[in-house]
């Protein structure tokens, strides 16, 4: 049970003056459960990529293979597809249309071919999954504000109930608490329903809280792969992409140039924290 | 997929025709589609050719390119060839069961044909070449003097930029639109033309809103930068003709007489017989 993609190539307008090479022979394989953070500069082609993974956008050479059957394969249902592999959009609170709440996170479900009740069913699970309370579920979605929009866009994925959560930028635009919220019950899906998440952001900071692996892409190329900590360790080669590492990586770094025996593995504010307390208290000032 | 619409698209490469003033180009693609109706022989058309290819030639723009946007004119153009070749009277050919196709008919419908093709790749020559900015601009400065009787030519001209301007932008809202609700289960194609229709709300909806969204937006944004119409403005980049642009005008008035000329060259050739 995997995502798996081999040597991905895709090219925008092939053959024309407008010709740009999104996705240069990009290679991996993403197992079950793993929660990855998938990072890039703008025009990097993340969203390109994560295109491919559901079948929205077909490669111009190179397979992907879920669960190892090949998806560009004759007679593969890429319906099946899509409600396996859910993929919220960048502001995916523009693609809300209905009267109420419930209706819209029913269209999925609908479009599976469910019955009423059971669509419904499953828009209230999902409803509950991203947060959403219940007083708001036969409001217009129109009236809400920002961060609940995109609440309710999301649970309109979830309500496929799919395997795989694909998120393009789930915080931009958000609010600091927003997008707090909103990542915890991303993470909250991770742990207890063990569904695969790919989280693309450019905040290494949020990437690097809740993902086991980090896939950095430059170029249409997967420039590293590996755990954020093997991946922060090239700190400056990430800053020659337009990126950076998380600010407590460059806070260890600095600790160590002035001579403290500072670890430099730290990726988020807790372990940062952690860490100066035991060189403190190695100090034997604590 | 909607991507590919390419009719009217600027193609964005460095040529003589795409440096040229706009009001140029617009002024000759008047000439050439003026010219396409006085034509009525085959010297016409040979004379039309050679210009369409030399103006192909010096914007530098592939060929491939600019008959991918005849596939939008594709379904015109079967209707009208079959009109003319089926239901012209004259001097007959053959026959399948009611269906008669004469001599005049063939020519009719070739003619006919050749037209369209020329119309629709003579006026991309100029899309291909132009920016919508510099299109609008050319136009509001050759109407200029509408201004005179109170014609809001500027508001106008402002207006077609806006839309022209939105329509890459609404196409890649549609296109990010569609695939959202193709992630959701949605299905665009099959099923009869009921469930289509039905099938397009979860996009229009959206579609329309950010529309308005956007329009408010912009509305906002303009009025933040003092806009207020025409009156007074002055422009970055004035428009000015160049030696080039001289040279353009010759060549449409040598190419306007050529038509002219081989238009009325059978007419005269007869009248010479019958004198003689």
């Amino acid at each position: 049970m995997s995502i798996r993609a081999e040597a991905l190539t895709y090219i925008y307008n092939e053959g024309t003056a407008l010709e740009q090479k999104a996705l240069d022979n990009v290679s991996f394989e993403i197992p079950d459960g793993q929660f990855v953070g998938l990072i890039g500069h703008t025009g990097s082609g993340k969203s390109t990529l994560i295109q491919h993974l559901n079948g929205l956008i077909k490669p111009t050479s190179g397979k992907i293979y879920y669960n190892g059957s090949d998806i560009c394969g004759e007679g593969y249902r890429l319906k099946d597809l899509r409600s396996k592999v859910g993929l919220v959009f960048q502001y995916p609170e523009h693609q809300l249309f209905e009267v109420t709440v419930l209706a819209d996170v029913c269209y999925g479900p609908r479009n599976l071919g469910l019955s009423e009740e059971e669509a419904a069913e499953r828009a209230r699970d999902a409803l509950s999954l991203a947060g959403m309370k219940e007083k708001y579920w036969n409001q217009s979605p129109f009236d809400l504000s920002g961060g609940q929009k995109r609440r309710v866009a999301i649970a309109g994925v979830l309500a496929m109930q799919p395997e795989v959560l694909i998120l393009d930028e789930p915080t931009a635009g958000l609010d600091p608490m927003g997008r707090d919220e909103i990542l915890e019950q991303i993470s909250r899906l991770h742990r207890q329903r063990g569904m695969t998440i790919i989280l693309v952001s450019h905040s290494m900071e949020d990437v690097a809280e809740y993902a086991d692996r980090l896939m950095v892409m430059n170029r249409g190329r997967l420039a590293f792969d590996g755990t954020p900590r093997q991946v922060f360790e090239h700190y400056r080669e990430l800053e020659e992409i337009g990126l950076a590492a998380p600010q407590v990586t460059y806070l260890a770094y600095a600790l160590r140039e002035h001579g403290l025996d500072m670890r430099t593995d730290v990726t988020t504010v807790k372990e940062a924290r952690d860490a100066i307390l035991e060189l403190a208290g190695m100090k034997g000032k604590r | 997929m909607i991507r590919e619409i390419t009719i009217g698209q600027y193609y964005p490469i460095d040529s003589v025709l795409h440096r040229m003033d706009p009001r140029t180009k617009l002024f000759g693609t008047m000439v050439f589609i003026v010219s396409l109706f006085i034509a009525d022989n085959i010297w016409n058309y040979v004379i039309a050719t050679v210009f369409l290819a030399a103006a192909i030639r010096l914007s530098r723009v592939p060929l491939r390119y600019m008959v991918k946007g005849l596939k939008a004119v594709l379904f015109l153009l079967l209707i009208s060839v079959s009109f003319n070749l089926f239901l012209t009277e004259g001097e007959e050919i053959f026959r399948i069961w009611i269906l008669r196709v004469t001599k005049e008919g063939v020519r009719t419908a070739g003619f006919m044909a050749l037209r369209l093709i020329y119309l629709v790749v003579g006026s991309s020559v100029m899309t291909l070449t132009t920016t919508p900015n510099q299109l609008t601009d050319g136009l509001e400065k050759s109407l200029g003097f509408l201004k005179k009787i109170h014609v809001p030519i500027h508001e106008i001209s402002m207006m077609m930029s806006i839309a022209l301007r939105f329509i890459p932008i609404l196409v890649e809202e549609t296109d990010k639109i569609m695939k959202a609700q193709m992630a959701r289960g949605a299905d665009f194609e099959s099923g009869n033309l009921i469930q289509k229709a039905k099938s397009m709300v979860p996009l229009f909806v959206p579609l329309f809103i950010s529309a308005f969204r956007r329009a408010t937006d912009l509305a906002m944004a303009m009025e933040a930068r003092c806009y207020h119409g025409g009156e007074g403005r002055t422009r970055m980049k004035p428009l000015r003709y160049r030696r080039r642009d001289l040279a353009a005008y010759l060549t449409y008035a040598l190419y306007l007489g050529c038509m002219i000329a081989a238009r009325l060259l059978p007419a005269v050739l007869d009248q010479k017989i019958r004198w003689l």
